[in-house]
């Protein structure tokens, strides 16, 4: 019997493999940034010069422009794994299937943590909102919610990826799932940003890591059915 | 001999048509098999099957004594194809291809990148993306996988194709060197002459099924190391 890696090798191996074909054509990087900007600018556009009706929707703007650009993310993501059929030859490799979701997972999740990292400044710009009030939960809000985009939007997107209108497909499949999750980061995002009298943010909190232990269960279970013939 | 190849009563449906229908065939350990047969005639489904890449409808197939469905893990350890994907990332270079892919299999070792890209000819071209590459830098690319990989039983469907007379060279040497090194190998090709001069077996393939010109022969440059 030939070596074997684990499973978090090969997982850590799939993210950096994404990582380096992000970094060396860098153009799904860009294109996700001028398109979240864009979404960002036109939320500002509609709700007209009203600074508090831009500042108390600002945590809906922000998810809003993240979910989105999420759809061209995960779509790209499984583009590049169609090209010469390499997400086959990976399975041949082998790679387990699970190793593949987890780096896919987080590889896209990263990239939409940084994408939030980005719009944040610019969000403080359109809407006039303080990030001061509580960065760190702010951080673990964004990075939760990029995970929980992340974890049903890469079984949605391997799915969707033979479709012929894949690029329908993915949004319509992909949205309803993820109204729950939408309802916490935001929520989660308001508290952060905004006054919480009640103390909420904690309860947001926890209820978006259940989230994303669900998502990332389920995902971790179905996966190799999407990938593999049984 | 033991089989490194039993195809047991196998057929395999895509929607309403049957690409390889009710096929047996035994190929014993070491042996090189050419695969034979008119466009469609289900040699390449018939590979991907014996890869594990899909598997059959109707019957079974064992790779070294384990069912290909059952063992799937094990066995892509000890198998590899050479197809018409190549399986390579266009954005990363040959070089980064072939590195992540010893990372997988846990075989990286200094230097053997190199030797690789070398040895197929693609060595001063180890640091550009692929997609700069011609169909024929690909199909090298896709030999030095497969080289990298030492598996027990290589598949090469259609090889020749896009390649150059130097190339075509050294893919024949590289056939020859896995056969007389005990690989078993399953050779499809249109080329049937150079085919059965790599062989020691020869099955044909008419619409899936079984064909009357199938026949065993003993092709003598494929009897030993050259």
């Amino acid at each position: 019997m030939k070596p074997k890696i684990s499973l978090l090798t090969a997982a850590w191996l799939v993210l950096r493999k994404d990582w380096m074909i992000e970094w060396r054509t860098r153009a799904r990087l860009t294109a996700l940034i001028f398109f979240s900007l864009s979404t960002l600018l036109l939320f500002s556009f509609a709700m007209g010069p009203d600074i508090n009706a831009l500042r108390a929707h600002a945590a809906g703007y922000l998810w809003l422009a993240l979910f989105f650009a999420s759809v061209l993310s995960l779509g790209e993501s499984f583009r590049v794994e169609g090209e010469n059929q390499a997400l086959l030859g990976l399975v041949l490799t082998p790679v387990e299937a699970r190793a593949i979701f987890l780096g896919k997972v987080f590889g896209n999740a990263s990239l939409l943590f940084g994408l939030s990292l980005v719009l944040l400044p610019v969000a403080v710009a359109l809407y006039d909102i303080d990030l001061a009030k509580a960065p760190l939960a702010l951080l673990a809000t964004l990075f939760l919610g990029s995970v929980g985009i992340s974890a049903p939007g890469i079984v949605y997107s391997a799915i969707s990826s033979n479709a012929r209108a894949r690029d329908v497909m993915l949004p319509l499949l992909l949205f309803p799932v993820l109204v729950p999750l939408l309802l916490a980061t935001v929520n989660a995002t308001k508290f952060c940003l905004g006054p919480d009298p009640q103390e909420q943010l904690a309860s947001w909190l926890k209820l978006l890591c259940a989230f994303d232990l669900i998502y990332l269960s389920l995902g971790f279970l179905v996966f190799p059915k999407v990938v593999e013939e049984d | 001999m033991e089989s490194a190849l039993e195809i047991k009563d196998v057929s395999k449906r895509f929607g309403t048509r049957w690409a390889v229908s009710r096929l047996t065939w035994s190929l014993p350990m070491g042996k090189s098999l050419l695969l034979t047969g008119h466009n469609g005639s289900g040699k390449t489904t018939l590979l991907r099957m014996i890869a594990t890449a899909t598997f059959p409808t109707a019957g079974e197939i064992s790779v070294f004594g384990k069912e290909t469905r059952k063992h799937r893990d094990a066995l892509r350890h000890e198998v590899a194809l050479i197809s018409h994907a190549s399986f390579h990332y266009e954005d990363l270079t040959a070089a980064q291809n072939l590195s992540l892919l010893a990372k997988f299999l846990d075989a990286e070792k200094p230097g053997v990148v190199k030797e690789l890209l070398e040895r197929v000819g693609l060595g001063e071209r180890a640091d550009s993306p692929v997609r700069q590459f011609s169909a024929g830098m690909r199909k090298r690319l896709s030999l030095a996988r497969l080289l990298l990989k030492q598996p027990r039983l290589a598949l090469f469907d259609e090889p020749f194709g896009e390649l150059d007379p130097a190339g075509i060279t050294q893919m024949e040497g590289v056939l020859r060197d896995l056969t007389a090194r005990g690989t078993t190998v399953v050779l499809a090709t249109h080329l049937i002459e150079q085919g059965l001069s790599l062989t020691q077996e020869r099955l044909h393939l008419d619409q899936g099924r079984l064909s009357s010109e199938t026949v065993h022969h003993q092709s003598p440059s494929a009897q030993g190391p050259l």
